[in-house]
């Protein structure tokens, strides 16, 4: 299994490898080939490791690779952990990895920069094997900042688009400050523990104090948030829809940013020792899931409201998280994966028919005109609306009824958040897909065209996923569900036994009302319009005005600091103090001017006769 | 324990280097043939010291290669070499500089003395990293002085004049604080053992017996000297001047060679030989430390030209190393030596670097610049590797050595650990800024014409790149030599027990 799980890891290094250095000798197809095909494989070596893994006789198998880092008590070991949570991870990172991978070959054709694009791609899905596999904090940080480099530039691929680069840099910015978070994490547990490999971890975290735990569970979370796109440093995601359509699918919809999430699964028996670091990550995916759900209500760009909605449903994957229900965090992360990649790469086809339009009000009626983009598409809005028996419908309500046994007024905002979720997800389909016809201007009066095969076809697969993804986690279909595989990894389970059938009936009603209900409305109001100044708020577009409070409290002032450093503190505090210093010194000294030429070459010359005449003296002593 | 002859042939390949060269005739380029040649041997002389070198020569010593000559008994002058893992890592980067400086000052071929002053550069430098005597290695920490001064005043830029002054008087001050501290040192040890002759030796020396004042009041002393040299905040202010004047080479050897020698001695000199003073002196010069990591990325974000970008980002950089140093724990002084070494190579990167673009644009100054990446996608590429290692991205060389500072002094001064991660995200902020503006948008004018690296400028860059990569993906080999020196050295400053 060892030489599977490694192979499974290098594959896509091994396309980056190649296409970096044997690149220029290869054509476009080839490239294309090559980058997809690294990735299938990693998947389907991903499959073969699974299956080696439920047949193994121990769930938790560490493949040690090579020292990396050993100083002193720090040990670090290149060395990876397969257990139920990281092959998981590796199976749906991969198989859609390898899906988006095709669809690019075919969005991107014809990109002056298409070797490069792939290069980052397989460097991006190598850096997230890399994250989910490592066996220590250590290592799952490279994977970490791997993922946010090729993000960084990914976003940025436009890079003369001025928007693009700032984009780029932003997103890479906000995910530092979540690292510090990380940092400190590791910083805090090897002191305590002498130790950053998982299992140990996990073996002597007994011994943190309280108040260490929850220190670093608040750190651990400040680092899910950077990554994963939550309050407080949520605003760097709608920004990185400057990158190609692929990439917010693959990287800002399905992989990367549930790697916060996957973090604090993974650290699950260090959350357990804290119940107010819990609680803290449970208000902060709540409260995420709402502000982000106001925001996208009120967004005309489609790939904005895509965004927003990602940011809205990975605060419910924390909000579970934060009750302890792990399982349903994953089992959302999974659904969410495919029926967000879908919607993403349906949006894509949608503005590669409009040659790149991204305005809703300038779409409408494309119903007729993609015929396999529309119905694939009409899936995943009822999947993440919560209609039952799609995928999206399964999991949300999982992470509700785990939520409402711990805390009922989370669970009521969460419900909140689904009304709110099928509202601008219904707004978004309505404006696109039905209604009038209003992007003749942009397509100069031609009928949009439907995607080439290389493009429907991962959207079809996309779609029967999302049909069936709920299977994953039904207990009453097969013993053998998510939860139940991934439970060995988890060292807490949420107390409380769940609550009884007649309950779960009764809150899958509430969940399939507010989906309703949420659906009902978005049609009473955007049948026939494009925009209302009475349904939608400038202070929702422009994000409840977050960035404009960071610029005004953070951003400027600490420009103006520079700027006066610069301009005074160098220039006059620090060197007027030493000049003024040497100043004093020279005076008290008026008794040595008489040799104090002035002149730097004097010295220079002073010092090398001075030491001459030292060795020619000592040469003749001891000759 | 190896012969001194390796030591003594990694001190005269240069200088023969610089006679050699100054010798030849002007327009001719051989003088650059001999410096390249020189330079080359010099640098395999080193890989293989490296390779021979052997921590385990006696029972808690970690100095190979020793030999010691006292060349005169009243004055206390000795010729006595040795190396540790410490200053090894110091003799490689020595090596590895003068030949890539060359190598990127490849337009001044025709200048035999530009080469001969390198030459002659290294020579003292080298001399300074194997010196085990205090008045030897202040004899060439001053020498250095000398070849810095004329590099700068004869092919520095527009104010070299000033900038040359500038140095020379920083630094020149900074180390008579050193000779005094040396001499006092010396006379004390001598006065404690009756009748025995002055010596500067830094075996016996360390042994020297001293009141907690007289420690602090030498190791600030000491300090000086190095913290003007390294710089360390607040006496920096000569550095951004210095570096925007200098040739490049000059810019090269001053901030990834000679600055190393400021947080080389304060390791080796301020803190192996006065450890009482340490208790009272740490938070002290740590405190300057992070100051220096916060001000400098600061400034780095506002800085007009290139050139003085690379020494604020310095400034912050050599704050990580003296938080390293200063921490008293194994890990994070492994990790500062390491930097030392890692920020020497990424320098060089950025200088080289920033040198081609000066070459083809005549301009260094940030607002000239756009879109770059589009005109010269190699360059910006190149550029990218080397800025990502100074950021401290996992993988590349720059994190494995910032890491191991903060999680080791995070250990024993945890506060002001978690104040210099917050340097981490100014080192992106800065850099990734500096990156959009002068690549990133779109290319227009002189810019959208620039040519992309030549091939001779990538091969320049090849061993920079592959140094970075390969120390960040494996360490080991180098960690392993510096671990038991430093290991060593810990363990005679803090008392038993004490250290983390």
């Amino acid at each position: 299994m060892a030489t599977v799980a490694t192979l499974l890891l290098l594959m896509p290094l091994l396309g980056f490898l190649s296409v970096l250095l044997l690149g220029r000798y290869m054509s476009e197809k080839q490239v294309g080939v090559v980058g997809t095909g690294v990735v299938a494989a990693s998947f389907v070596l991903a499959v073969i490791t699974f299956f080696m893994l439920i047949h193994h006789s121990s769930r938790e198998v560490t493949v040690n690779l090579f020292s990396w880092i050993s100083v002193g008590t720090l040990h670090v070991p290149a060395a990876m952990l397969v257990d139920p949570l990281s092959i998981t991870m590796c199976l749906f990172v991969t198989g859609i990895s390898a899906l988006i991978h095709l669809y690019s070959t075919g969005y991107m054709h014809g990109e002056k920069d298409f070797r490069k694009f792939f290069l980052y791609l397989n460097l991006f899905v190598f850096s997230m094997l890399l994250l989910v596999l490592a066996n220590n904090l250590v290592l799952t940080f490279v994977g970490w900042e791997g993922v946010g480099l090729c993000s960084y530039w990914l976003v940025s691929y436009y890079f003369d688009r001025d928007s693009a680069a700032s984009a780029g840099k932003k997103a890479f910015i906000y995910n530092r400050v979540g690292d510090v978070g990380m940092l400190i994490a590791m910083f805090l547990l090897f002191s305590r523990l002498h130790t950053l490999t998982y299992l140990t971890i996990f073996e002597r975290s007994g011994t943190l104090t309280p108040m260490i735990a929850t220190l670093v569970v608040l750190a651990l979370l400040l680092a899910a948030t950077g990554k994963s796109a939550q309050i407080p440093l949520f605003n760097w995601l709608p920004d990185a829809m400057e990158g190609p359509t692929p990439v917010s699918a693959l990287i800002h919809a399905a992989t990367m940013v549930t790697a916060g999430v996957y973090l604090l699964v993974r650290m699950s028996p260090v959350l357990a020792l804290s119940h107010s670091g819990r609680m803290t990550i449970a208000v902060i995916g709540g409260v995420t899931a709402f502000v982000a759900a106001t925001i996208a209500t009120s967004q005309k760009d489609i790939k904005k409201v895509l965004a927003f909605s990602t940011i809205s449903q990975i605060g419910y994957m924390v909000l579970a998280v934060g009750v302890g229900a792990y399982g349903a965090a994953i089992f959302l992360m999974i659904a969410h994966a495919f029926f967000k990649a879908l919607l993403f790469l349906g949006s894509g086809s949608v503005i590669h028919s409009l040659n790149g339009e991204q305005d809703m009000r300038k779409m409408g009626g494309l119903q007729k005109y993609l015929p396999l983009t529309f119905p694939t598409f009409l899936i995943g809005w009822l999947a993440i609306s919560g209609i039952p028996p799609f995928a999206g419908f399964w999991s949300k309500g999982d992470v509700l009824t785990n939520v409402f046994e711990h805390n009922k007024a989370l669970w009521a905002l969460g419900v909140l958040t689904a009304i709110l979720t099928a509202y601008y997800m219904s707004r978004l389909f309505i404006l696109t897909f039905r209604g009038t016809e209003r992007f003749r201007a942009e397509t100069e009066g031609h009928d949009p065209h439907e995607s080439p095969w290389v493009m429907t076809t991962p959207l079809v697969v996309l779609a029967a996923l999302t049909v069936v993804g709920g299977i994953l986690d039904l207990p009453w279909v097969h013993h053998d569900s998510l939860a139940g595989f991934l439970a060995p990894t988890f060292g807490y389970v949420a107390a409380g036994g769940h609550a009884d059938t007649v309950a779960q009936y009764g809150l899958a009603l509430v969940d399939v009302a507010a989906a309703l209900f949420g659906l009902l409305a978005a049609y009473s109001i955007w049948r026939n319009i494009s925009e209302s100044k009475r349904w939608e708020s400038p202070f929702l577009e422009h994000v409840w005005h977050w960035d404009d409070f960071y610029d005004a409290t953070i951003g400027r002032p600490l420009t103006e600091a520079a700027r006066f450093g610069d301009d005074v503190i160098e220039p006059e505090v620090i060197d007027g103090a030493i000049t003024g210093l040497a100043v004093s010194v020279r005076r008290s000294a008026e008794g040595l001017r008489k040799v104090q030429s002035g002149f730097v070459r004097h010295y220079a010359l002073a010092t090398v006769l001075g030491l001459a005449v030292v060795i020619v003296f000592l040469v003749a002593r001891v000759g | 324990m190896h012969s001194s002859w390796w030591l003594t042939f990694l001190l005269v390949v240069p200088l023969v280097g610089a006679i050699g060269a100054a010798l030849t005739r002007k327009r001719e380029g051989r003088a650059y043939a001999v410096a390249i040649a020189a330079s080359v041997l010099e640098l395999a002389l080193s890989l293989v010291v490296a390779f021979l070198y052997n921590d385990h020569v006696a029972k808690a010593q970690t100095f190979d290669f020793a030999t010691r000559h006292v060349l005169s008994a009243p004055f206390g002058l000795a010729y006595d070499v040795a190396i540790d893992g410490i200053s090894l890592l110091m003799v490689v980067l020595t090596a590895l500089t003068v030949l890539l400086a060359l190598l990127g000052a490849r337009d001044r071929r025709q200048e035999p003395a530009f080469v001969a002053w390198l030459l002659l550069l290294t020579c003292f430098t080298m001399g300074s990293f194997l010196s085990h005597d205090l008045l030897e290695f202040f004899i060439f920490f001053e020498l250095t002085l000398i070849p810095c001064y004329f590099i700068i005043s004869q092919w520095g830029g527009k104010e070299r004049s000033k900038a040359a002054l500038k140095f020379f008087i920083y630094t020149f001050t900074g180390s008579a604080f050193l000779l005094i501290g040396i001499l006092y040192l010396a006379f004390a040890h001598q006065h404690q053992l009756p009748g025995s002759a002055l010596t500067f030796s830094y075996s016996a020396l360390s042994a020297t017996a001293m009141s907690h004042g007289t420690a602090v009041w030498l190791f600030i002393a000491f300090a000086i000297a190095f913290a003007v040299k390294a710089p360390i905040w607040p006496l920096h202010t000569w550095s951004p001047l210095t570096y925007a004047e200098a040739p490049t080479a000059g810019s090269i050897e001053m901030s990834a060679l000679l600055a190393k020698l400021g947080t080389y001695g304060l390791l080796r000199f301020a803190v192996g030989l006065f450890p009482l003073a340490l208790v009272s002196m740490r938070p002290v010069i740590l405190t300057l430390a992070v100051i220096g990591i916060l001000y400098g990325s600061m400034l780095a974000c506002t800085t007009p030209d290139l050139k003085r970008f690379v020494a604020y980002s310095s400034l912050a950089q050599m704050g990580f190393i003296t938080l390293g140093v200063m921490s008293g724990s194994t890990i994070a002084t492994v990790g500062a030596v390491l930097l030392m070494f890692n920020h020497g190579v990424i320098t060089i990167g950025f200088f080289l670097i920033i040198g081609f673009i000066e070459k083809r644009r005549g301009s260094i100054l940030i607002k000239d610049f756009k879109g770059l990446q589009g005109p010269a996608p190699i360059m910006a590429a190149l550029f990218t590797v080397v800025m990502l290692a100074s950021i401290g991205l996992p993988g590349l060389s720059g994190f494995v050595s910032e890491y191991l500072i903060l999680i080791g002094t995070f250990a024993t001064h945890s506060w002001w650990a978690v104040v210099a991660t917050f340097g981490v995200v100014a080192a992106a902020l800065y850099l990734l800024w500096a990156y959009q503006r002068v690549f990133h948008g779109k290319a227009e004018g002189a810019n959208a014409e620039m040519a992309d690296a030549t091939t001779h400028e990538q091969w320049v860059l090849v061993p920079v790149i592959l140094l970075i990569v390969v120390l960040g993906v494996f360490p080991k080999p180098v960690l392993d030599r510096i671990t038991p020196s430093v290991q060593q050295l810990i363990h005679h400053v803090a008392p038993a027990g004490v250290n983390k």
